[in-house]
Order: structure tokens, then sequence, then C-alpha cells
């Protein structure tokens, strides 16, 4: 029967799913023809994208904007920093503490030798502060910019508490000079080819997984609470309980990010969870394409490479080939780069108009004296008309 | 059938904004399979009344039970989402639905049971919820768009298509907003046609200005005027009312 008919989407999904395919096929073989440089450059972008993912699940699905996520980001990357801190020191005190005259380890720092400890800790404490954060907010039906305007200040207070614990953090230095990582040096190729493709494998399975996500009820359900908070309350959900959701997972993904950025960059610090970029992340997601998921990992790849590439280029204005960048995508692909793909039938759709606007044009000259001249053909080309007569 | 409980009894109930009373001691029972009208001129309360009942607001005095399969229950100390889920279905005055879905995707929100986070992850849709999706939009005339975006339909179909959503998860009791206004004479009579089916398995109430659609399908009437109960009783009985006809229906019916 047509039953199956019903089972609407995913068939609107394949084209994303190729282009998704050809993004990791080409970060899979990056390394055979790329330098090392530029892999390693590539890895921290798949942290970018990882991020880029969780924000468009809260932003472009559920639609709401935190600019706070970078929050999330330092936490893991804080997490793993940590313990590399700790591998790296010996046993002995971690080098800035001695210099913030600091005498013994941290009570909350002890934790951190064990790697199962930082592996978990790496999602659950970005997981659990969301959990606080996003039940405080949106339990209270904080909303909109309001919560906009929280997720950021957020951010802020978070780099700031940062740099003003200088001897528990590293302060406004951050945290860097790692030598191992489960004691496999940072600086060998191999460890930092396992980490490219490690950083790989967790970018796929995220996007698998938001994808399974996107594709379920649930996913069903957040475009509701964009579209009519209200309405899905009155149908029975309780949107709160899947903003925490969504939110909590946004975390989870950006602290593994963080967590995977901190081992191939090197150092994280306040300047890295700021405003700023935690404003830049979801500036990739626009860029790339809202409530598209592959999208957001199209636009983290690109922006950051194209701002690498411009930067070397042209050290002095790069920054103005960015800014271009972000304009042009707005005034003339409001969709994000995702949406170049409709820019032929939109061309096609606008040739096409105009062609009929002259046969109509012509029609209504023919039909001058005919008693219904104004009878345009796109008005009888809208369904309206059609379930209103039962 | 249930011997005269009433599906919904009000009870003295008074809703008050700061120092304004919009709603003064209301009581009444409403019975089921009625279909019961709240008229009365702009700001009698009518919508806060029914806002009331669905959780929206919360009452400052008295309190609202609603009965459903043998249970009573204090409406005043449970969540709006849970009231759903307990059998008031609430529609309100804007159409409201969801855009960025399909109308067979808004309908499926409305049907499933279990609207946890983790249903709403692992379960799919059972035939027989597929059948009620099929079946409610066949009765609103919207099947065949169903993989359509609501933004193509009119403002009445909006309104059907809220209404096929409500009646797909199978309420007991009904709370409608003005759902014909905006709407032309023939979408009013389809929808008076709809509301008589609906009767059937649901007890509704409705707010309406439109005094030839409560004329066709009101059992009872309940008539408030500056928050207050003015009089009940069915539409020929409240129209012969002097008082009503003074502040409502000699003024047009506004």
């Amino acid at each position: 029967m047509d039953l199956k008919n019903l089972t609407v989407r995913g068939h609107r999904l394949t084209g994303k799913n190729i282009l998704a395919m050809l993004i990791f096929l080409f970060l899979a073989t990056a390394p055979i023809y790329m330098s090392s440089f530029r892999v390693n450059m590539l890895g921290k972008y798949m942290c970018f994208a990882l991020v880029a993912l969780g924000i468009d699940m809260i932003w472009g699905y559920t639609g709401i904007l935190s600019l706070g996520h970078g929050v999330y980001f330092g936490l893991g990357a804080y997490c793993m920093a940590m313990h590399l801190k700790l591998e790296a020191s010996n046993g002995e005190l971690p080098d800035f503490m001695a210099w913030s005259a600091v005498e013994k380890l941290p009570a909350f720092w002890a934790p951190f030798h064990s790697s199962v400890f930082t592996i978990c800790a790496v999602v659950l404490i970005p997981v659990i502060f969301a959990a606080i954060i996003g039940s405080l907010t949106f339990l209270n039906r904080i909303r909109g910019v309001f919560f906009c305007i929280l997720s950021q200040a957020l951010s802020y207070a978070l780099a700031t508490f940062m740099i003003g614990r200088q001897e528990y953090f590293g302060g406004s230095n951050g945290l860097t000079s790692f030598t191992t990582i489960f004691g496999f040096s940072v600086n060998s190729p191999t460890t930092k080819m396992v980490l490219f493709y490690f950083t790989l494998v967790f970018l796929i399975g995220a996007f698998a997984l938001c994808t399974k996500i996107v594709n379920s009820r649930v996913g069903r359900v957040l475009i509701a609470v964009r579209d009519a908070e209200n309405r899905v309350r009155f149908t029975g959900y309780s949107p709160a309980v899947y903003k925490v959701f969504v939110y909590c997972l946004s975390a989870a993904l950006a602290g593994i990010a963080g967590a995977l950025y901190v081992p191939q960059v090197g150092i994280i610090s306040p300047t890295d969870i700021n405003i700023a970029p935690s404003t830049e992340m979801v500036i990739w997601v626009a860029v790339g394409g809202k409530a598209t998921l592959v999208g957001s990992i199209l636009g983290a790849l690109v922006v950051n490479f194209t701002k690498s590439i411009v930067s070397e280029q042209f050290p002095d204005i790069w920054q103005f080939f960015i800014g271009a960048l972000f304009i042009a995508v707005i005034l003339f692909f409001p969709g994000g780069l995702i949406s170049i793909k409709d820019l032929p039938a939109k061309v096609i759709g606008i040739i096409r108009k105009k062609s009929s606007k002259a046969d109509a044009a012509d029609t209504a000259a023919v039909n001058a004296d005919a008693r219904e001249p104004k009878k345009d053909p796109k008005v009888s080309r809208t369904p309206v008309g059609k379930g209103g007569s039962v | 059938m249930a011997e005269a409980v009433p599906v919904l009894e009000i009870r003295d109930a008074s809703i008050t904004f700061g120092n304004f009373r919009a709603v003064k001691n209301v009581s009444t029972k409403v019975y089921e399979n009625e279909i019961r009208f709240l008229i009365g001129p702009n700001g009698a309360g009518k919508t806060t009344l029914l806002d009331a009942i669905c959780g929206k607001n919360r009452l400052s005095g008295g309190n609202i039970i609603y009965r459903s399969e043998g249970e009573e229950y204090d409406l005043q100390k449970i969540k709006e989402n849970k009231i759903v889920n307990i059998g008031v279905g609430r529609k309100f005055q804007a159409p409201s639905v969801f855009t960025g879905l399909t109308i067979f995707e808004n309908m499926e929100l409305a049907v499933v049971r279990d609207r946890s986070v983790f249903a709403s992850l692992k379960s799919k849709l059972r035939k027989q919820e597929i059948e009620d999706i099929k079946h409610q939009l066949q009765f609103v005339g919207l099947y065949e768009m169903r993989n359509e975006y609501p933004t193509v339909l009119s403002h009445g179909q909006k309104q059907w298509l809220e209404i096929a959503m409500l009646c797909v998860s199978k309420p007991k009791l009904m709370l409608l907003d003005e759902p014909v206004a905006g709407m032309g004479r023939r979408e009013t009579q389809r929808t008076a046609e709809l509301l008589k089916i609906i009767q059937n398995n649901c007890t509704i109430v409705v707010v309406e200005h439109d005094m030839q659609f409560v004329k066709e399908v009101a059992t009872l009437v309940t008539v408030l005027h500056d928050g207050e109960l003015l009089c009940e009783g069915t539409m020929d009985e409240v129209s012969g009312n002097q008082q009503v006809i003074d502040v409502y229906l000699g003024r047009g019916g506004e």
C-alpha cells in the first residue's frame, strides 16, 4: 500500500550524505598528498567541525542560539590539558604552579593523573555543567535573546576565571608544553597520525549519531520546538527536557572536540574559549548551512582553511577577506554554502518566471476584453483551493 | 453513559492579574459529549478561563476538576504537558502548526502516546497510528497534501490541521479558542460539521464570537461578562435573556 510513501525525510538527505562522504574521504586521504603541517591543521579543523555539529543541533534544529560553546570546548580541553600537564611533569609539580609559589598539587588536580578518569571527565564535566545550566534556564523558560546573552556571559566568565586562577590553570598563558599523551610522545609523527585519524573517527561517529537523532522523532520535536514551542508543550511534550537533552549533547561534542584539540595543537588558553571564538563557532555553522549537519562540518573546514591560507598569503589584510566571505555568504547564500546546490534551480526559476510573466502579459493582451483578465497563472498553482473544497 | 458525572467541573474559579480580577467566582459543569460554548464581550475572561483549564494560567481561587476514566484530577496541580497527556487538548486562537515539518510529521508528533526523549529516539510509528493519521487527515481533507509543508495551507486549513492534530491524540476534553475566526462561511460550515463528529468521542469547550456557528453546534452556552458568569442555558434560552441582550447580543455579538 501507500503506507511506505509515508516515511518521509530520509530520501531528502541523500545529496547531503554524498557530500559528507566526499568530505570524509578527502579528510581520510589528506595525509597521502598533504604535508604533515597541513594535516595537523586539518586535525585541528576537524575538532572545530565537531563543535560545529553540536551547535548545528542546538541552533540549526532547535533554534537556540548559544554564543557560549567555548565554555564546553574549554572544559573538555582543560581536562585533557591537565592530564597532559601531569604526564609532562613526571610526578613533580607542574611548572606554572611552581612559578606561582604553589607548594602542593591542588586536590582537584589529583584525579587527572588517571587517564581513565580524564577520558570520562572530558565528556562528563561539560555534560554535567550543561545539564545544570540548561535546567536552570530552560525549565525557567529563559529563551531567545536572554539565553543568548547568558551563554555569552558564561564564556566570558569562564575565560576570566581561568585568567584569574594563574596558580591553578596557568592564567592567560593557559596550559602548554606537553610531552606525552597516554605514554606516547605528542610530537612523534605516528602519534600525530593516530590522533588525526582518531579525530576523524569521532567526527564521522558524531555525524552518524546526529543524523540518526535528527531522523528520529526527536529531530522532529526539536524542529517543532524551534517553530512553535507553545504548540509543542500543548501537544504533550516537555520542550525544556528536549532542550536540555540537545544542549547536553552539543556540550559533549564540544568537550570531546576540546580534548582532541589539545594534544594536536599543544596549548589551550583562555583566548580559545572566550567570547570571540565562541561566536566564531556559530559563524562556521551559519556559513556552512544551518540545520543540515554536513553544512556545519563544511563551514568549519572551509572557514578555518580559508583563514589559514589567506592569512599566510596576506598577513596584513587577511581579516578583510574573511569578512568579505561572511558578507558574501549571508548576502548571496543565506542558507549557507550548502545552498549553492540550489543555485541552478534558482536561476532556472528566475528565467522561467520572466518568460511566464511575458506569457501572462501576452494572454492578458489577448483577453483584454474578457471578463476576468487578471488571472495570474501563479494563483491557480497554489494548492490552497485544492483542500478547501472538501 | 456516565451517571451524570461532569467531565469538567469549575468550582468558584477566580483569576487575578495584579489588581485586576479577570475571572470572578465562576462555577460550571460540563458533561460528557457536550459542546459547550463560552461567549461574551471582549475582556469577559473567556480565553483566560480556557487558559486556566489547560494549565497556562493559574487560579487565584477555587479549583478545576477534570474526570477521565474513573480518575479525578485537580488541574491546578498538573503541568501543562502532563495535562495534555491525561486527555485535555488545547487549540489557541492563532493557528499554530510546525512549519518546518510536513503535514504528516505534524500529525506524527501528535499521535504518539509516549512523548519522552527516550521514546522519541527509539520508537517508530505503529501501523495503527499511521492509520489514525490517515483517517484524521482524510477527515479534514488534507491527506493528499500530507507530504507538503503547512506554509502552503490557507488560514482555514491550518486551523483544521491543528484540530486534526488535537483529534489524533484522542483527547477526552478539547478546548478551542475561536476556531472559526477568520474563516469564510463555507469553511465555518465545514468546521461545524467537524465538531459534531468529534463530539461523539469527546467533550468540547469552545470560545467563539460567531453567533450563527454557536447556534448551529452548541449544546449549552455559558455567557461571561466582566469575569462573572451571567447566565447559562441553551442558545434559545440565552438569547432570550434580557441581560445578555443588553451586554452582548444586542451589540451585535462584537
